[in-house]
């Protein structure tokens, strides 16, 4: 316990000092590509998420933290409305994207989408080839110049750094890559439409230590083209790759802020409890 | 002390049955046993059959004998031997045979004598015992007819133009150039009757049906006759090119009927044949063993490329392997993309509730309503029904004939589209719900509509259990029959649905199976020892076809399956 406590502190303190020049103190200062207000989601009777509000700043990484089922993956599935598919979910509040209310009734779902990228939890590539995989969402907003689909394609995947590796074999399968490889293909796959927002749940739970590295370099890299929400079950890799943290707890948003502030010297005692090691 | 609480894992129980049966060795033994009953049951049904009929096509040795009853004049015989069997004697002398009672068993053999025109019937009963003075001359010929079946004797003059040009030991030789050549003229014949007549009688009916649909409406000769005089010029160039074709048709058989030959029985009598009346005629007890596999092959091949003659227990059964092929592709090509739909609403777009539920129960008890009943149905609506109605609309000149009004291959392979769709939409809807979530979200997340996604990833990744499906489909169609006894076969299709004439493809026409064809040779022929190796031949032939379609099915279906393989984990 102690143990856990003393590195996330240390690490804490690395890249507070790493940010120190770049990372703004308050939140507020910023522009936001995403505000939350006041959003209640229920899975039927069972209310999963209870008044969230929060802003989610632009071309910054924030990371969600929590024990299991306190919501944060939920959270992370409205941005993109991914819970539409749940049947029987239900959601009250507002979710602005660039001041629009994602949830309003005239919202294009697919537009939304292409605007909010997602990468899940396991690498799910399709069966299909390398180049096609990344090709996938270009084809569906109707480009089907080879020309443009080449040049985005080797775009997103030296973007995902996964160039060097796959460049002579893009008619492979994409089945064929390592589970690292795979996950990092599918990063591009959602990078090569250009969204806004990067969701990213859990994208290093199924990866060794060594593609956990590559995909945590791959996110710092990244959150300077996109905004970056990441759930994540591993603290230390919140503390490596985000700016902001939120600490969620059985569907109440229980601390938000600066990373560094928040891994060293929280607010509420909740949080304090999680991040040392006391419950979750 | 020490001792007894180390841990023992030396087994202590190995003998008893009960240890036996823990051990799990006995349900290794009846999983393999089950397996093994399946096999073997499996192999012997192939083997039976093909034991059964295929040595049918063998040109046996034929024997010159003399059948000696006691107390009657020794009859010649000149006989192929079938089969030969233990019968005890008492059943032989209440059949009226004279024996005594010194032994109890007497070898009773069963042998084809052929020349079915002089003798009556072409198999007989005879006692091994009573046949004697046996030899195999060299001469005998046996001659396959188009007529009257098989012929044995020997060939004592051959004639050419009514002129005998050789006979006795020369006739043999001088006989074979002349078979060749009518042979030849027979398939120019042929080519004619099928070709030219056929392409001449569609255009002749075409000719008809335009002049009907005119007085349909309401036109007549006299009122109107600038609407008749392209169909009577037309109908005149038809009637000149018949007239010529009929001269070259007239021309050529008067060809066929140049050569004959004189023909002798072991009994002394005598025959005249035409050359064109003969089929293939060899010396069997002359051949040599390559020669014999020459021959087989031959007969063979003309079983499975020929059509049938003398009420199908002769020649060939392309027209029912055509048919049948033909039928189980327009039924896939019906049932498949009918059942995906199908499947694709129940599984993707209904709403998961009891409704659903009960839709889908229905769907899997229609597999298993009898088929027969599907062939009633299928009567009722598709034949007098639907048929019924396009006849009215769209072939009204042609009535009181009915088109589409009456079985054809199109109803068949709809009636048996419908059998099968509940395996079609069982097997593509549980590949459906083998598709992972993630990769629908996938697409999703990427700004697919629902549709897109199952149009470009959830369908092709499915495509293995609708091929599946598909399998399965095939393997019921392929073996179906009593239902197409409503819809569709029939015992003799004088045209195959696919042709050289304009369309081509003759949705609305009759065609022969080989499952009915089986059942036609088994219980409807005259001539029950000629059809039985057939209907083996046949039965063989069947199952090879339904393996060869499952085999090219499962083909597509390993190579999709390589294609869209499973994600891992």
């Amino acid at each position: 316990m102690t143990n856990v406590q003393t590195t996330t502190s240390v690490r804490a303190m690395d890249i507070d000092a790493l940010n120190a020049s770049r990372a703004p103190s308050r939140i507020e200062d910023e522009t936001y590509a995403i505000t939350v207000r006041d959003l209640d989601l229920y899975y039927g009777q069972k209310q999963a998420l209870k008044k969230v509000t929060m802003n989610i700043a632009k071309k910054k990484a924030t990371a969600f933290i929590g024990p299991s089922g306190c919501g944060k993956s939920t959270l992370l599935r409205c941005f993109n409305r991914m819970n539409d598919l749940v049947d029987g979910c239900r959601v009250e509040g507002a979710l602005n994207l660039e001041g629009k209310n994602i949830y309003d009734k005239d919202v294009d779902i697919s537009a939304l989408r292409r605007n909010v990228g997602m990468v899940f939890q396991k690498p799910n590539p399709f069966p299909k080839s390398i180049y096609e995989n990344v090709a996938y969402g270009m084809r569906l907003a109707g480009i089907n110049k080879k020309s443009q689909l080449d040049e985005t394609v080797e775009w997103a995947l030296k973007g995902a750094a996964l160039w060097e590796e796959v460049k002579d074999r893009l008619d492979d399968s994409a089945l064929g890559l390592s589970g690292g490889q795979q996950q990092r293909l599918v990063i591009a796959r959602a990078v090569a439409i250009k969204p806004q927002v990067l969701l990213m749940d859990e994208p290093c739970s199924a990866l060794d230590p060594i593609s956990t590295l590559k995909v945590e370099e791959l996110i710092n890299q990244l959150k300077t083209e996109f905004t970056i929400v990441i759930v994540t079950h591993n603290m230390q890799q919140a503390a490596r790759v985000s700016d902001y943290t939120a600490f969620m707890y059985v569907g109440d948003l229980i601390e938000f802020g600066n990373t560094d502030k928040l891994f060293t010297r929280p607010e509420k005692k909740q949080t304090e409890d999680y991040i040392t090691g006391k419950y979750g | 002390m020490s001792q007894t609480n180390t841990l023992d894992l030396t087994a202590k129980d190995t003998q008893t049955p009960s240890a036996y049966i823990k051990s799990g060795a006995p349900y290794v033994w009846l999983t393999a046993a089950a397996i093994s009953v399946a096999f073997i049951i499996t192999v012997s049904l192939l083997f039976l059959t093909a034991a059964r009929g295929m040595p049918h096509f063998w040109p046996a040795d034929v024997l010159k004998a003399e059948y000696a009853e006691p107390g009657e004049a020794a009859i010649p015989i000149l006989v192929e031997m079938v089969s030969s069997e233990e019968v005890s004697t008492a059943r032989l002398k209440s059949a009226g045979a004279k024996l005594d009672d010194s032994v109890p068993f007497h070898t009773r053999d069963l042998v084809k004598v052929a020349n079915r025109d002089l003798l009556g019937a072409d198999f007989r009963y005879l006692l091994d015992e009573w046949i004697v003075n046996r030899s195999y001359p060299d001469d005998v010929v046996v001659l396959e007819r188009m007529e009257w079946g098989n012929f044995h004797g020997f060939i004592s003059e051959v004639k050419e133009d009514g002129k005998v040009i050789a006979s006795g030991a020369e006739a043999w030789a001088a006989y074979q150039p002349l078979q060749e050549r009518a042979n030849t003229l027979r398939d120019k014949l042929h080519s004619i009757e099928d070709g030219e007549i056929g392409q001449i009688n569609a255009g002749l009916e075409k000719v008809r049906l335009s002049s009907r649909r005119l007085e349909l409406e309401g036109k007549t000769r006299q009122g109107s006759p600038e609407a008749f005089v392209e169909l009577d010029r037309k109908k005149a160039e038809y009637d000149a090119q018949y007239e010529k074709v009929r001269l070259d048709l007239a021309a050529v058989s008067k060809d066929m009927k140049r050569d004959g030959l004189v023909l002798k029985t072991v009994d002394g009598q005598t025959k005249e044949l035409d050359l064109s009346q003969v089929v293939r005629a060899y010396r069997p007890n002359e051949m040599g063993l390559f020669a014999k596999i020459g021959t087989y092959f031959s007969k063979l091949w003309e079983f499975v490329s020929a059509p049938p003659r003398e009420a199908n227990t002769e020649g060939g059964i392309f027209p029912a392997i055509f048919g049948t092929v033909m039928m189980v592709m327009l039924m896939s090509v019906f049932v498949t993309p009918f059942g995906i739909l199908a499947a694709l609403y129940l599984r993707e777009y209904a709403k998961q509730g009891p409704v659903t539920q009960m839709i889908r129960i229905a769907v899997n008890n229609l597999a298993g309503v009898p088929s027969i009943v599907y062939g009633m149905f299928g009567l009722g609506f598709f034949v007098y029904f639907m048929g019924g109605n396009i006849d009215r609309l769209f072939y009204e000149e042609s009535l009181p004939a009915p088109t589409f009004g009456t079985p054809g291959i199109l109803w068949a392979s709809l009636t048996l589209a419908i059998l099968t769709l509940p395996v079609v939409i069982v097997a593509t809807e549980e590949g459906l719900a083998r598709i992972p979530r993630s990769i629908r979200e996938a697409s999703l997340s990427l700004g697919a509509t629902k549709a897109e996604t199952l149009w470009k990833i959830v369908l092709p990744m499915a495509s293995p259990a609708m091929m599946t499906g598909l399998i399965l489909a095939i393997a019921r169609a392929a073996g179906e029959v009593a239902p197409l006894m409503l819809v569709g076969v029939v015992k003799l299709a004088p045209s195959l649905p696919l042709d050289s004439i304009f369309p081509f493809v003759h949705l609305e026409r009759k065609f022969m199976h080989l499952g009915f064809h089986i059942y036609d040779v088994g219980f409807q022929s005259p001539n029950v020892e000629a059809a039985r190796p057939l209907v083996y031949a046949t039965s063989f032939l069947l199952v090879l076809v339904i393996i060869l379609l499952n085999i090219s099915a499962i083909r597509i279906r390993n190579r999709l399956r390589e294609k869209y393989k499973a994600l891992e984990g």
